[in-house]
């Protein structure tokens, strides 16, 4: 119990910690956002031919960013922090002129539905995959797969993404362009609106699908070999069991144990991928959001979205943890080594 | 297996406090036999075992080729010029513009071979930040143990913890790097602490090992028992996440430049793509301007197979049991002990 506490507790530092270094380098660096604005207007007044007031300027800039350059950092991190777990206030978005916490929230739920459904297509084919080459071990079924996977690991999933779309989407029409949902339909548990929002997030989840798969089959297979030589495996096959049974209870469930790890980690991989997938497709979550952000300076929606990646991390990765010795009982919670 | 012949684990004595007959040995032989034996163990036999795999010598040509485009073939094609051709020319039409050219009649073949430097360098300075900071504090934190352990570890956590890809965004928006080796050095900073746990795990297992029980018994110093007992056995697993980090540093620097997050001055595969489907509409319109995007895309994922496929052969490269098959100095009947050290 003490350990769940201590591990619990380091992962709050460490988010507190990763969330401060972010926020100190974003006023640090020269060309922030506050003096981006402040240069951006003073350019625009000159323009016009009015007179230029350097105190008028930064105090709107200040306003817009929600930033008081003369507030240490440690302070206004504090400040930050606060308003953000008291009052879900992450400030307000330069760029939409919206609340952040607003945007995010209607954002959040499209980009869980893309990650979440691509991930676990991906790491269920990844493990079909990989068992299945690891069964038919050294044969030509089995190197065929291996250059299958290997290729597929090579290209990049935003490839895949575009490819799709010029083909599937643009010229065949199979698949809508871009955007959520159909703008006809009227949003609610309506058939028009459903299978718009299906024929929309088919294309993104499939490219995602591809970055879920990609990696672990391989690494997949080399675990299900080491378990096909057990000594278990074989006499569970001496005891004429089916094929079926074997494949499903002793041989997949043992070689899964140590992946286990990464489909927690996998999940915050994907939320980070997604936001390629959903610049490219034109989907708008939290990873379009935060990326029209970032070209526009937009701080204070970047460091939300930011807030909205690290914490799915950090709890994902917490998770794995807490959970990896009920799944696994041999691994134990935190051994005691001898330091020299 | 006798003291005195290269040893076929790769693992080389060079601190010893008693005088060994290895000492003897090493004076009886000529120096052109020793230079000749070096070079066999070293140079040529791990060459052989990498070309008798398929993985490595289809990736080890592939990655050869790419180092070649970006050296030799940068001296030997000339730089694309604006005007040089005709506006959006289909490629294989004229063998003078072999892939065609672009919105301003520059030959995409031409802009394909300059853009290489630009990627290596990205991918060069990724592997040298990310590898080498892993390197340090793995093995540092993996053989230390107790507070040391728990400080970089705890320091390797909260980069961990930090989303990759947000991360290098809001970096990027922060710094708007342009020379590729900020660049690399920026997307390469997600990569380090997943290797550096890795490392340390390896290490974990390796100090309990008796050649290292043994060497600390005899009071060797800790850089020396990094250095040459644990540094050579983790020499593979470092070369093959080199070829990893080269992989995942060409992958995303691509793709940022893609979608328009990271600013340019000069070419790369990211920014032709870039360009080919803000001002060329290569997506929605893939007749006129397909190809544009098409052959970058093409050596990006070219450029990965080569390196993925180099990686996987190269776990066969430092197995021992394989080099001592394909090794000419060591014998025919110490070959069936050898890698059971």
């Amino acid at each position: 119990m003490n350990y769940y506490i201590r591990r619990f507790a380091q992962a709050i530092v460490t988010f507190v910690v990763g969330m401060f270094i972010t926020f100190a380098l974003y006023r640090l660096v020269p060309g922030g956002p506050v003096e981006a604005i402040i240069a951006d207007r003073v350019q625009q007044m000159q323009q016009r031919g009015q007179p230029v007031d350097t105190q008028e300027v930064g105090d709107m800039a200040e306003q817009l960013t929600g930033i008081n350059p003369d507030t240490p950092i440690p302070i206004a991190f504090y400040e930050w922090l606060r308003d953000i777990i008291l009052y879900q206030d992450f400030g307000e978005s330069i760029l939409f002129q919206d609340p952040v916490f607003d945007i995010l929230f209607r954002g959040m739920p499209w980009s869980i539905f893309l990650s979440v459904y691509g991930l676990l297509l991906g790491f269920t084919a990844t493990i079909a995959v990989g068992v299945f080459m690891a069964w038919h071990e050294g044969t030509k079924i089995d190197s065929g797969l291996t250059v299958f996977v290997l290729v597929m690991r090579s290209i990049p999933y935003y490839v895949a993404a575009i490819v799709m779309l010029s083909v599937l989407a643009f010229q065949w029409g199979l698949f809508p362009t871009g955007g959520r949902a159909p703008p006809a339909a009227t949003p609610g548990f309506n058939v028009e609106y459903m299978v718009g929002i299906a024929r929309h997030a088919a294309l993104p989840i499939l490219s995602n699908f591809i970055v879920g798969f990609a990696g672990g089959a391989i690494g997949m297979r080399a675990l299900s070999v080491r378990v096909i030589g057990e000594d278990y495996l074989r006499s569970a096959r001496l005891r004429g069991l089916g094929t079926n049974r074997i494949l499903t209870r002793y041989l997949t469930r043992n070689s899964i144990l140590p992946i286990y790890t990464g489909f927690m980690l996998g999940i915050a991989g994907m939320f980070s991928s997604n936001v390629i997938t959903e610049v490219i497709f034109q989907y708008h979550g939290v990873g379009w959001f935060m990326l029209e952000a970032a070209v526009s300076q937009d701080y204070p929606l970047v460091m939300a979205a930011f807030v909205f990646f690290s914490s799915i991390t950090v709890t994902a990765i917490l998770i794995a943890d807490f959970t990896y010795g009920l799944i696994d009982p041999r691994a134990g919670t935190g051994a005691s080594r001898e330091s020299f | 297996m006798s003291e005195n012949e290269p040893r076929s684990d790769g693992g080389v004595t060079q601190e010893s406090i008693f005088g060994t007959d290895e000492e003897v040995e090493r004076r009886r032989t000529p120096p052109a036999e020793r230079a000749r034996r070096a070079f066999d163990f070293y140079i040529a036999t791990p060459f052989r075992v990498a070309w008798s795999d398929w993985r490595t010598r289809i990736g080890g040509v592939g990655v050869l080729f790419y180092l070649l485009m970006g050296t030799v073939g940068v001296w030997l094609v000339p730089p694309p010029q604006i005007n040089e051709g005709p506006y959006y020319l289909q490629p294989f039409v004229d063998w003078s513009m072999p892939l065609g050219t672009d919105n301003l009649g520059r030959g995409v073949f031409k802009t394909l071979v300059h853009s290489t430097p630009a990627m290596m360098k990205m991918a060069l300075a990724g592997i040298v930040f990310s590898i080498g900071i892993a390197v340090l504090v793995g093995m540092i934190a993996g053989y230390k143990g107790g507070v040391v352990d728990t400080v970089l570890m705890t320091i390797a956590d909260v980069f961990i913890t930090l989303p990759g890809l947000p991360l290098i965004i809001v970096l990027a928006a922060i710094f708007s790097p342009q020379d590729p080796f900020i660049v690399g050095t920026i997307i390469a900073i997600d990569q380090w602490p997943g290797l550096a746990r890795m490392l340390r795990s390896q290490v974990l297992s390796l100090r309990e090992e008796d050649f290292v029980e043994a060497a600390r018994s005899i009071g060797l110093s800790t850089p020396t028992i990094v250095g040459q007992e644990l540094v050579p056995k983790v020499a593979p697993f470092v070369l093959v996440s080199a070829a990893g980090a080269a992989v995942a540093v060409i992958f995303q620097s691509v793709a940022l430049y893609f979608i328009g997050v990271l600013p340019f001055n000069s070419f790369n595969w990211g920014v032709m793509m870039q360009l080919a489907y803000q001002q060329g509409n290569a997506i929605s319109a893939p007749g006129r301007a397909g190809h544009w995007m098409l052959f970058p895309l093409l050596a990006i994922s070219g450029v990965s197979f080569s390196l993925i496929l180099f990686s996987q052969g190269l776990d066969r490269v430092f197995n021992p049991r394989l080099l001592a098959r394909h090794s000419e100095t060591v014998p025919e009947d110490e070959q069936d002990g050898a890698g059971d050290l």
